[in-house]
């Protein structure tokens, strides 16, 4: 009952961006998926989601080949919020949720419910009515996230767990919302669903992720606890920089989520 | 989690649902209504409520009057509602599956075709064999541009799907080189037409229902009703592209079985549409723009209110078709065109935002 990539090798056009990635991220648990621009952190979540497939190797949700469930059962599993969603036309929070319930077994009274417990859990309760193009890009994004998170409301469900895929789920976020998004991931793992996101903030991915997936050119770099990956070593090469975790600047400003407070 | 009091029943904001709701029984009442006037206008003098009456009374009906009335007003009405509908459904479709309220089912090549179809059938037509002749008969021309528009769709469609999937943008840029060529393979018969068959292609062009009848509804209406009836089961899928590709599979959608279930019904739709009443435009455009505008997007309502609006627009369309010049008759295409232009105009540069992605 985990979410696997088996050896998983994707090209893109002609040219491969992923190298026989293994990794296997388990329910109740947050796995972020870590790495510099470009090398295929957000490729390998879109294998995971069953976007693209891949050219070797499979993805397993749940003991399933992802490849081989149709689209309306794999979305009662897991839900996907992407970096960045345009819309075409002019719909309403409310009617971007109610998009997420379409495959939704229960009855349409259920579903009210649901919405609103959705736009209250990424705080916009009092977004229900306003127009998605008139909201701002942190809104939208998290607007998204009711989306999938009604999607797959309850974390757990008789046939296994339920998986939120995220693509940098806080990047558009301020601190405060980027911290509300972050701890509902982590609850929501907390309460025995599967998390995956890839992130960039590396503060935030030490605060809340159970395990790290640290990516370079395609493939995996490290993986494991926070302590185990985040380390000047792997950093260092993976970014490409000098790094040095957990050393405070002699002057200068600097700021931590970790010292925030709800 | 904040927990939030929720009463059962109590309409949630931000959902316009009743409104399309409400929206449809107006515009089903709109409808009814226009019908009514419809039946009623026309060269002769004959009065729809008082044929009416004593139809369902079970008087005596002067055969001059069912004759104008069942004979040359209703197929007329129902050509014109399903024209109508037809045409507005396909425009949304094309618009949910483009992601664009400017898109029209011109962009699959499907107008573009049955013109060829149409040219062909009027300028060639006359060097099929007499035996073929009698057989088509004046189907020919219907005929001609309903398999045009079906040709021109399936290659289009044959182009644009890759190992099981079709590029929506494929079909949009490979449609535009497909609609030059076939308009210059159109000008090319042009130029061989004579006279007659240059006025005969002009006013295909510009559409009209003036032709209409039961024994063309027969063959056109069957294609128009069958594909408006598929058409609501494109709203979920319509609705989840809306977010994009991507997030459509993602919430459960079948991307690639809606993309071919939104061309087929707007093959079918557009093709036997233009095939019995040639070229109304703008029409697929202006209703659903209106409709959203009032209940929103969402496609559930949006088809069939789309359909309804669309079919009383074109019968007040053909009223002023009808009157204005009467006792001639202009092509309603005029008419929807003089409408339709300074609106899309508008609709252009009150959505730049949109358009200019």
């Amino acid at each position: 009952m985990s979410l696997i990539a088996d050896q998983v090798t994707v090209r893109l056009g002609r040219v491969e961006v992923l190298h026989a990635v293994q990794m296997a991220a388990q329910p109740g648990q947050f796995t972020a998926i870590i790495g510099p621009n470009g090398s295929g952190k957000t490729t390998l979540l879109r294998a995971l989601t069953g976007e693209l497939s891949p050219a070797a190797g499979r993805v397993t949700l749940n003991g399933a080949d992802i490849a081989t469930l149709p689209p309306p059962e794999l979305a009662t599993r897991r839900a996907v919020l992407a970096q960045q969603t345009v819309l075409s036309f002019p719909f309403t929070a409310t009617e971007i949720v109610r998009i997420g319930l379409t495959a939704h077994p229960g009855p349409e009274a259920a579903r009210d419910g649901l919405i609103r417990d959705a736009l209250a859990a990424v705080d916009l309760p009092g977004h229900a009515g306003r127009l998605y193009q008139e909201m701002s890009g942190g809104e939208q994004q998290r607007v998204q996230l009711a989306r999938a998170l009604a999607q797959v409301w309850r974390p757990r469900a008789a046939d296994g767990p339920r998986w939120l895929l995220l693509d940098e789920p806080v990047s558009s976020l301020d601190i405060a919302h980027q911290l509300t998004v972050m701890r509902l991931a982590a609850d929501y793992a907390r309460r025995g669903g599967g998390v995956i996101a890839v992130m960039h903030d590396l503060n935030l991915t030490a605060m809340f992720a159970h395990r790290v997936l640290l990516m370079q050119g395609g493939r995996v770099l490290g993986e494991g606890t926070p302590a185990e990956v985040m380390t000047d070593a792997l950093l260092s090469r993976a970014y490409g920089c000098q790094l040095t975790v957990s050393q405070t600047p002699a002057e200068g400003i600097w700021l931590l989520p970790q010292l925030a407070r709800a | 989690m904040v927990a939030l009091e929720y009463r059962p029943g109590e309409r949630l904001a931000g959902d316009r649902r009743h409104l399309g709701r409400g929206l449809a029984l107006w515009l089903i009442l709109l409808l009814a209504v226009m019908s009514l006037i419809s039946l009623g206008s026309g060269a002769s003098g004959v009065s729809a409520p008082a044929v009416l009456m004593n139809w369902f009374s079970g008087q005596e009906i002067a055969a001059t009057d069912r004759v104008v009335m069942f004979d040359i007003r209703l197929p007329r009405l129902l050509t014109g509602i399903l024209v109508g509908a037809a045409l507005a459904v396909s425009g949304a479709i094309m618009q949910g599956l483009f992601r664009n309220p400017l898109a029209d089912p011109g962009l699959l090549g499907v107008s573009a075709g049955a013109s060829l179809g149409a040219i062909s059938a009027i300028v060639l037509g006359g060097w099929l064999p007499v035996a073929m002749l009698a057989v088509v008969g004046w189907y020919l021309v219907p005929l001609a541009a309903f398999s045009g528009s079906w040709i021109a769709m399936l290659v289009l469609y044959g182009i644009a799907t890759r190992r099981g999937r079709t590029s929506v943008v494929t079909m949009l840029l490979a449609g535009i080189a497909m609609a030059a060529m076939i308009s210059a393979l159109s000008g090319l018969i042009i130029y061989a037409a004579d006279d007659t068959q240059l006025r005969d292609l002009t006013f295909w062009g510009m559409g009209s229902l003036a032709g209409s009848s039961w024994t063309k509804l027969a063959a056109a209406g069957p294609v128009m009703l069958l594909a408006l009836i598929a058409a609501p089961g494109l709203a979920h899928g319509l609705n989840g592209l809306a977010l994009g590709e991507a997030a459509a599979a993602h919430v459960g959608i079948r991307v690639q079985r809606v993309k071919t279930g939104a061309v087929l019904v707007t093959a079918a739709a557009t093709g036997a549409a233009v095939a019995i009443s040639g070229g109304i435009g703008f029409v697929g455009i202006i209703v659903p723009h209106l409709l959203r505008m009032v209940a929103g997007p969402d496609h559930r309502w949006l088809l069939v209110n789309s359909a309804l609006l669309s079919a009383s627009m074109l019968l007040i369309a053909d009223m002023i078709s009808r009157s204005i010049v009467a006792p001639a008759e202009l092509p309603i295409g005029i008419i929807t065109a003089v409408i339709g232009g300074p609106f899309f105009m508008w609709v252009l540069l009150s959505n730049r935002s949109v358009v200019d992605r």
